[in-house]
């Protein structure tokens, strides 16, 4: 068996080298597959000056709710406010840069920049604000737009499975934006429900491949749910 | 009398035939999903990498990890599949969703829609509703007609920031169906009880009527 390990034992360890002025990517969408524990961790130091991207914002006081509560987050990059109050008004108030960015966008302008492709045409978008001051081109009649890639210090992700070596696996709609973002952090660090050995995940069911993910934590989880929805 | 939420949400489901993949937005569309006519099958695409998506869950069947678009607790259906959400909108800017169905603050008779954000009061973001306008093969824009005060959102040209551009066809509102073709709103059906008048009253844009115009047959 390989001797690699990537399981770490602190939020400390998880943390190491995240400084002030970083980009850090969070996968997640709503409060579903988000990594409570590193969020968390994050709000409780000093570290500010957050260019974040991800396509929620949390709530008001859970996920990423918290870090717009601390103030920490410079510039916003998502795709949806939604009915999150705070987000809202710091929007607005300019008090908060925010970028919106069509979520569709969003996840390939995340999965591009982990592929190592730096741009790409797309009409989403085309003759709206999201236009303004990019490069346009048509193709077989047809407007689209130039959209960079995006790349991160850091990325966080939650995934429900990991083996030692980093190989991850997703449960339901909790995989989301996390496999893209897994892949296009300088560091990546997984939080996840359970932790196996290596080897004991089957290679056939494998959603993000080790290579990507430089840390594992097994984290506790809250799964907050926004609308509880029953028949 | 003006269509309640559910009507209009019943009036559009109408519009889905056997075997579509459809996509539904948050809000009116969300409902559409409760009236899909008797044998008409069709599966549910959630943006937030659902294909199959079922009813709302039994209460001890709830789960975290299974929502909808709209953070609402969903069920799989039968042959249901997860995905990320670069695959989920692979799957809708390349066009393979049939229909979707969206909500808007306002469109115009040149198709233009305006959804995502009100100018110094209002930010929702445009979560998926722009690469769905870029994507889908067939739109059917879910709204109201006019504002509580009576000011029209069917209107000649879009006044907020817009989501997409030339891409609606269908709107569907609770006075009645409407198509937008050659720059103008050609009316349809009226909801029952609806005047072309009334219609035509709290329509800003150009309304083309020709001949009689039907009730809508929703029961």
């Amino acid at each position: 068996m390989s001797e690699i390990n990537k399981v770490i034992k602190s939020y400390d360890d998880a943390i190491a080298g995240l400084q002030s002025n970083m980009t850090i990517m969070v996968g997640g969408f709503g409060l579903c597959g988000i990594p409570e524990g590193l969020i968390k961790k994050v709000s409780e130091t000093d570290i500010k000056g957050i260019t974040c991207i991800s396509n929620n914002a949390g709530v008001d006081d859970f996920g990423l709710g918290l870090w717009l509560k601390s103030r920490q987050i410079k510039t916003m990059i998502a795709s949806y406010v939604g009915e999150n109050a705070l987000f809202e008004k710091l929007f607005l108030s300019g008090e908060m840069e925010v970028i919106l960015t069509p979520q569709g966008t969003l996840a390939e302008q995340i999965r591009a920049g982990g592929a190592g492709i730096p741009g790409f045409y797309t009409a989403t978008g085309y003759g709206t604000p999201v236009a303004e001051g990019k490069e346009t081109k048509e193709f077989d009649g047809r407007m689209y737009l130039l959209e960079k890639g995006l790349k991160a210090d850091f990325s966080f992700v939650k995934a429900w499975k990991a083996d030692t070596m980093g190989n991850l696996i997703y449960r339901k709609t909790a995989m989301n934006f996390n496999p893209m973002i897994a892949t296009a952090g300088k560091i990546t660090i997984a939080e996840v429900e359970e932790i196996v050995p290596a080897g004991e995940l089957d290679p056939d069911y494998i959603h993000t491949p080790g290579i990507y993910v430089n840390k594992v934590i097994k984290g506790t989880f809250e799964k907050r749910i926004e609308q509880k929805t029953t028949k | 009398m003006a269509l309640t939420r559910e009507e209009i949400a019943k009036r559009i489901a109408l519009e889905m035939k056997d075997g579509d993949y459809v996509n539904l937005g948050i809000g009116i569309p969300t409902l559409v999903a409760n009236y899909i006519p008797k044998g008409i099958n069709v599966v549910l695409q959630s943006e937030n990498g659902l294909l199959g998506m079922g009813e709302f869950p039994a209460e001890e069947d709830v789960d975290a990890d299974l929502i909808n678009a709209g953070k609402q607790t969903v069920t799989a259906d039968t042959g249901a599949a997860f995905f990320s959400s670069s695959e989920s909108f692979a799957m809708i800017r390349g066009g393979h969703v049939d229909i979707t169905v969206l909500g808007a603050f306002e469109v115009d008779q040149l198709g233009n829609i305006a959804s995502f954000m009100i100018p110094g009061k209002l930010v929702k973001g445009m979560g998926g509703a722009m690469d769905l306008v870029a994507g889908a093969q067939n739109i059917v824009v879910a709204m109201q007609h006019a504002s509580k005060k009576g000011q029209s959102k069917i209107l000649k040209k879009c006044s907020l920031p817009l989501t997409g551009v030339s891409c609606i066809k269908k709107v569907v509102t609770d006075l009645c169906v409407m198509e937008i073709k050659n720059e103008a709103f050609h009316l349809i059906e009226r909801a029952p009880g609806v005047s072309v008048e009334q219609i035509q009253q709290l329509t800003d844009g150009t309304l083309i009527v020709e001949g009689d115009i039907p009730e809508m047959q929703i029961d």
